[in-house]
């Protein structure tokens, strides 16, 4: 049973399957498997966060998930974020991001905004110090964390996003 | 991927999962939340043949309060603690050790009994069940068995539990009766770090306003959480006060065997130890006379 199995996943609402050893880990996975390469893979031991993801609805670190671990759960990404598969426009944090320079590199942007995303969801209106708290198991190594507390803050003062989920 | 090739398993029912630990033995680890197994097995620190997925086995998922105690199953996820509004004030003990422990995303997936089973030194779960002075239930091959606190933990990453032992069940008993007081505080050197050292206490007050019971667990100070029961003796019968609190700390940095690492040199981890005792006892002593 190290061997390759099948293994299916319901990711932005829609439903996969493709073949990988139960040691693959989800971040792997999906990028590899399943070509969503939105999902970022930083350290790969669970200490930067680029790789976050949500599952039913809360963050997990997909580097730290085995993908035959996430069958019959529903997998949010950073490609489900903004509505209708972007054609519509971002969504309230990947605008407010791309407006304040939330971003430089990018490459930690995924994580940050899936992390984001799941502290608006249950807390709607935070203060700056709970936003920092929050995004604190999220690494960038270039932008600076000013900006992206900042952009958080400025989409909490939007009107209820339409989020897709 | 990182991880060495495994055989993963995905028992439904507990009985099905300890007949695959006596089936593979040492050659199997048990996956709870994996926050603490998934990095050792990127690292390769950890290379399980077998991997026994407790996340379908739903008879763990429980939690409830029987009496004046708290009963979690041992899968409950850290974020399920942190979310029972009604702990805060009853224990906050509980909830602050709780909050302290990694990110949103870790606390998310983490899980009770992972924690005390996997006995990190630096880890928040085993200081509240050592401070609670709980129990934990284990079901192997021979049937199930009760482990108090005090008993759980042996040395760095190594508990009393058999290999072929699964932890079901934590059962924390609640202050009830005298005013208590409860808190849990740490040192790191960033939001979410293991902790340089962190103190979980709990202090109950006679009608006099003296102390009738002390517990002071420690972490990130010795080979496994410690009790500091000469202090927690030397508490007893006084009236919480800084005079002697500062007592209780210096006698509590005497029981403790820090080991130095790059975040901390032992003597750093002992005077830091020190001032979270005081601090800890601060808030628990406050909280106890508003209770």
């Amino acid at each position: 049973m190290t061997g390759a199995v099948d293994i299916t996943l319901l990711v932005n609402g829609k439903t996969y399957t493709g073949r990988a050893e139960p040691r693959v880990t989800l971040a792997d996975f999906l990028r590899d498997e399943l070509r969503l390469t939105g999902t970022h893979l930083g350290c790969e031991h669970g200490a930067c966060g680029a790789c976050t993801v949500l599952m039913d609805g809360r963050t997990v670190r997909s580097c730290l998930l085995f993908a035959v671990q996430a069958q019959g759960h529903d997998l949010a990404t950073v490609e489900g974020l903004a509505p209708a598969g972007g054609a519509e426009g971002l969504h309230p944090l990947q605008e407010a991001f791309h407006r304040m320079h939330a971003l430089q590199c990018g490459f930690c942007t995924p994580g940050f905004l899936m992390s984001a995303y799941e502290l608006l969801q249950s807390n709607p209106r935070p203060t700056e110090e709970e936003v920092r708290t929050w995004l604190s198991g999220n690494l960038c190594r270039c932008t600076g964390y000013q900006n992206i507390v900042e952009a958080v803050l400025a989409a909490a003062a939007e009107p209820e996003p339409e989020a897709h989920q | 991927m990182k991880p060495a090739p495994f055989s993963y398993f995905a028992p439904r029912s507990l009985h099905e999962a300890v007949g695959l630990l006596v089936e593979h033995g040492d050659a199997a680890k048990v996956l709870a939340g994996g926050q603490s197994l998934v990095p050792m097995m990127a690292f390769r620190l950890a290379m399980p043949d077998v991997l026994v997925d407790l996340g379908g086995v739903g008879e763990l998922e429980h939690s409830r309060v029987e009496g004046d105690t708290l009963v979690l199953g041992a899968m409950t996820r850290h974020r399920a603690v942190q979310d029972m509004g009604w702990l805060r004030t009853r224990c906050p003990l509980i909830v602050e050790g709780v909050e302290l422990i990694g990110h949103p995303a870790i606390r998310n997936r983490g899980t009770v009994g992972g924690s005390l089973a996997h006995a990190d030194p630096a880890a928040e779960w085993p200081a509240i069940l050592l401070a609670l002075d709980g129990e934990v239930d284990a079901v192997g091959p021979n049937g199930n068995r009760t482990i108090r606190a005090a008993d759980l933990f042996q040395t760095y990453f190594t508990t009393a539990l058999a290999p072929d032992e699964i932890l079901t069940e934590v059962r924390l008993p609640l202050p009830d009766g005298a005013p208590t007081g409860s808190a849990f505080v740490e040192m790191a050197r960033r939001h979410g770090d293991f902790a340089v050292a962190g103190v979980g206490t709990q202090i109950s007050l006679h009608p006099n306003g003296t102390i009738v019971d002390a517990r002071l667990a420690l972490i990130g100070v010795a080979d496994r959480p410690v009790r500091a029961g000469s202090a927690e003796a030397a508490l007893r019968g006084h009236r919480p006060t800084e005079e002697v609190f500062a007592e209780a700390a210096s006698v509590a940095i005497g029981e403790i065997e820090p080991s130095s690492d790059l975040h901390g040199s032992s003597d750093y981890r002992r005077h830091v130890a020190g001032v979270l005792v005081r601090r800890a006892l601060t808030i628990a002593a406050r909280r106890a006379a508003a209770a």
